[in-house]
Order: structure tokens, then C-alpha cells, then sequence
């Protein structure tokens, strides 16, 4: 089973040399930690900025300079800052070519619940229901089953949805799987000492297992 | 050049009345007008309609006008930092509507490009997508819904810059440009605070992030104190 620098790690791996990244707050920011050397991508902050660097300094803080999720950032060499407009922009016409965000539930038809729980939490979408529409590519970080053991992996959300048929990819504590075009999550790799089994055990949705499921190489 | 100094908040603000809709610039407590805010929470304006990425803290930015009951509904992307809003939500005392923040942004630009509505895939198949007009594109080799919003049409813009002239052209800095630009071109009326205000001349015109005759009313703000919502560090 993999704990939260696990699954970042994971996803590490499909980002790809030349991609525009945009990270969602929780797991997907850690992901930014084990980009592998020589992989050269530009993290994109919803706010405006293209080529987010790493916290500041102590003591190097500006108030004028803070990533999506309101941290102090900084910039690296080549980076660009723009207004919110043109940030959606960019996302809505796919010139960021990958998003990881996380969820508290998928459909096994793709859909994605993230956003509010009726009557206990509503801090708004932000710039999610944007990115989901229209990102090409998106990965969601999540835990396979909530804390009272319940599977997030459902035949369809039970939550407020925040975007349709949009996940391709989702890696969990558990597993990597991916979304079919036509339904259901396909079961890709199994993490470190997770069997099969225990996976299908976690799933509600429609899991589809074809031949020998290998381990996640991390 | 046209004048458009005043002399303070105060004057800016001077004709903003209760019921009114404004749309205030910053992302988080990131380039939000600060002096504008401490003057509306001073002239006790009542019943306001905020449109703003984010609702402000419990004790600073917007949070300050929800403290004294002063708006009556919120447009936002993201409330989360805020328990008083929280509170006021869940009691039934304050209206909110929460759009996407892609949404927000281009509601802004359509109102000051004169464009009625756009079409946007974000919230298609969500409750945001209740009640609006939905068309189907094909559009880059895609067939895609779409949801039909509208510009926004607020009173008041409120923004704050880094830079701006006697003219009213106005320079943003770093990641406090945000809303700012395209909210300033949102308003009726557009008030502009800045840090620095400075003589027709003196910024360069290819420079400039929004032109002056999106700005009615400017000033040179006092006090900043851009606080940070979250400090994150690193060691030396």
C-alpha cells in the first residue's frame, strides 16, 4: 500500500519531458518533489503564473508572488505571469497538456466529485470544473475507500459532480487503473504487496481485470 | 491626458450606495484593494453584491465587509478560508452563488470586450449548468457542450495595481495582477488604488497591463499591509 509520497511518486512518472503541468492542492502538489532529473516540464498555477519554482527562502517571502493554493512561490528562469483570463485560456484551448488533481469520488464512467459535500462542506470549485472540462489528460490522486472504508470508486457519484466524463487515469493507495471510453475502471498496476483481491474488495465501480496485473515499479 | 486622480478611498468611493453590485480584483488576499475596502466598511454601505474570486479571511479583505453584514450576496470561485462566511452561509443570512473560476475570469473580460455571453464547458453535466442555456459545438475536431454565461454588469470595479499614472493606466505586479485587469475593465465605474502613483510620462506605454480609459478613478493607496495567507518556506 502506498501512502500519499507514494502515489505522488507514481504519477511522477507519466508527467513527460515538454509538458505544461497544472498540480491541484493536497497530493498532486507533492508530485512536483520527484519530477526525475533531465524531465523538463513548466508547472502552471491558476492564478497566472507558467514556471512555478520552489517555496521561498525564509525570509525571501513576497505577499505579490503565491501559487493557486495561496502559498509563497517562487519563480523559475523563463517563467511568465499573466492575468486569471488568459490563465483559463490556456487551459480551456489544451496548451496545458496535464492535470492531476484530487477527488472525492469517480465514476467508473469518468465523472468527478470534488467540490462540496451537501450540508458539511461547500468551499467552492475554484478553478477545478475549468480544468476537468476541458484538460485533455487528467490524473486524479485519491485514496481508494474513505475513512469509514467505503469505496470512492463508483458505478456514479453519489456527490455533486464537478465534471463529466473526464478522468482517463486514477492512481490510489491501492492501484493505477484507467477509465474506458466505454465504462469501467481497468485495472493497470497493483501497488507494492496489494493483491488483486484486495483491490476488487475496495472497488464499487465496474472493475475490469485482464491477465496478470503487475506491480508498480516506483 | 484626461485627469482621473482623487484623493483617497473616501473620494472614490464616495457615490457607491447600498444595493449596489461591485466587482472587486485580488486572488486570495493577493492583490486585493485594501484601502477601498477599509472605506466602504467606514461609510457602512448596506445590502452589496460582491463579485470576487474569494471571500477575503475571517479578520481581512472581504472578510472585513461580511464581519459588519455590509453584503448581502456573494459571487465567488472559492469561500474556504472564511469560518464567519461559513457561518452566515449556512445560516441562511448571506446569498452565495459559486462559479467556476475560469468562468468568473471570463465573465469579466466579456463585459469589458462588449460581449454579451460566452460559451464554456466548465460546470456542463454539474448543478452550476442548472437553469442555462446549453449548445452543442464542434469545435477543433470535437463535439462538445457548451453553457451559455453572461457578462458580468456591476456598478463599481475595485482593483488595485502596483503602478498607475495621473491618466489612469496601471501596471500590475507579479501574481497580484489576477482578477485585477479584467475586473477593471468589468465596471461601469472602475476605481483603481495603487502603491505608486506617478506623472502622465513616466511608465512606458508598452508597458502597461490596463489602459486608462478602463479607469475612472485613481489613487495612491496608504498602509499596505499584504498580508500572506500561507508562509511557506524553505531553509537556506
Amino acid at each position: 500500500m502506498l501512502d500519499k509520497n507514494g502515489i505522488a511518486k507514481r504519477i511522477a512518472k507519466e508527467v513527460k519531458d515538454g509538458m505544461y503541468v497544472n498540480l491541484g492542492i493536497g497530493i498532486p502538489t507533492l508530485v512536483a518533489n520527484y519530477i526525475p532529473d533531465g524531465v523538463n516540464v513548466v508547472l502552471q498555477s491558476e492564478n497566472g503564473i507558467l514556471g512555478t519554482g520552489p517555496f521561498p527562502f525564509e525570509g525571501e517571502e513576497d505577499a505579490d508572488l503565491i501559487n493557486a493554493g495561496k502559498q509563497t512561490v517562487t519563480l523559475l528562469k523563463g517563467a511568465s505571469i499573466f492575468d486569471s483570463a488568459m490563465s483559463f485560456g490556456m487551459i480551456r484551448s489544451q496548451k496545458v497538456n496535464l492535470t492531476i488533481l484530487g477527488a472525492m469520488e469517480v465514476s467508473e464512467n469518468g465523472d468527478i466529485a470534488n467540490w462540496k459535500i451537501p450540508g458539511k462542506m461547500v468551499k467552492g470549485m475554484g478553478g477545478a470544473m475549468d480544468l476537468v472540462a476541458s484538460a485533455k489528460n487528467i490524473i486524479v490522486a485519491m485514496q481508494h475507500v474513505n475513512k469509514a472504508g467505503e469505496s470512492k470508486l463508483l458505478p456514479q457519484c453519489d456527490l455533486p459532480l464537478t465534471g463529466i466524463k473526464c478522468v482517463k487515469k486514477i492512481v490510489t493507495e491501492l492501484a493505477v487503473l484507467d477509465v474506458l471510453p466505454t465504462g469501467g475502471f481497468r485495472l493497470l498496476e497493483r501497488a507494492p504487496g496489494v493483491s488483486v483481491e484486495e483491490i476488487k474488495n475496495a472497488t464499487l465501480g465496474k472493475l475490469i481485470v485482464e491477465g496478470e496485473i503487475p506491480e508498480m515499479i516506483l | 491626458m484626461i485627469n482621473r486622480v482623487v484623493q483617497n478611498a473616501d473620494e472614490a468611493i464616495k457615490d457607491i450606495s447600498d444595493n449596489m453590485t461591485l466587482l472587486v480584483g485580488g486572488f486570495g488576499l493577493c492583490g486585493i484593494p485594501e484601502n477601498c475596502i477599509s472605506a466602504l466598511v467606514k461609510k457602512g454601505v448596506k445590502n452589496l453584491t460582491c463579485i470576487s474570486n474569494n471571500a477575503g479571511v475571517d479578520d481581512f479583505g472581504l472578510g472585513l465587509l461580511l464581519q459588519t453584514k455590509q453584503i448581502k450576496k456573494m459571487i465567488s470561485s472559492y469561500v474556504g478560508e472564511n469560518a464567519e462566511f461559513e457561518r452566515q452561509m449556512l445560516n441562511g443570512e448571506l446569498e452565495v452563488e459559486l462559479i467556476p473560476q475560469g468562468t468568473l475570469a471570463t465573465r469579466c473580460l466579456a463585459a469589458g470586450y462588449g460581449m454579451p455571453v460566452i460559451y464554456t464547458p466548465a460546470g456542463v453535466g454539474t448543478e452550476v449548468a442548472i437553469g442555462k442555456e446549453v449548445r452543442t459545438f464542434d469545435y477543433n475536431g470535437e463535439v462538445k457542450e457548451y453553457l451559455m454565461e453572461h457578462a458580468f454588469e456591476a456598478d463599481f470595479a475595485i482593483v488595485k495595481a502596483w503602478k498607475g499614472d495621473t491618466a489612469g493606466n496601471l501596471i500590475f505586479r507579479s501574481t497580484a495582477r489576477n482578477f485585477n485587469p479584467m475586473m477593471a475593465m468589468a465596471g461601469k465605474i472602475t476605481i483603481a488604488e495603487v502603491e505608486e502613483l506617478v506623472e502622465v510620462g513616466e511608465l512606458d506605454p508598452d508597458h502597461i497591463h490596463t489602459p486608462g480609459i478602463y479607469v475612472h478613478r485613481i489613487f495612491k493607496g496608504n498602509h499596505y499591509e499584504k498580508r500572506i495567507e500561507q508562509t511557506t518556506v524553505r531553509k537556506k
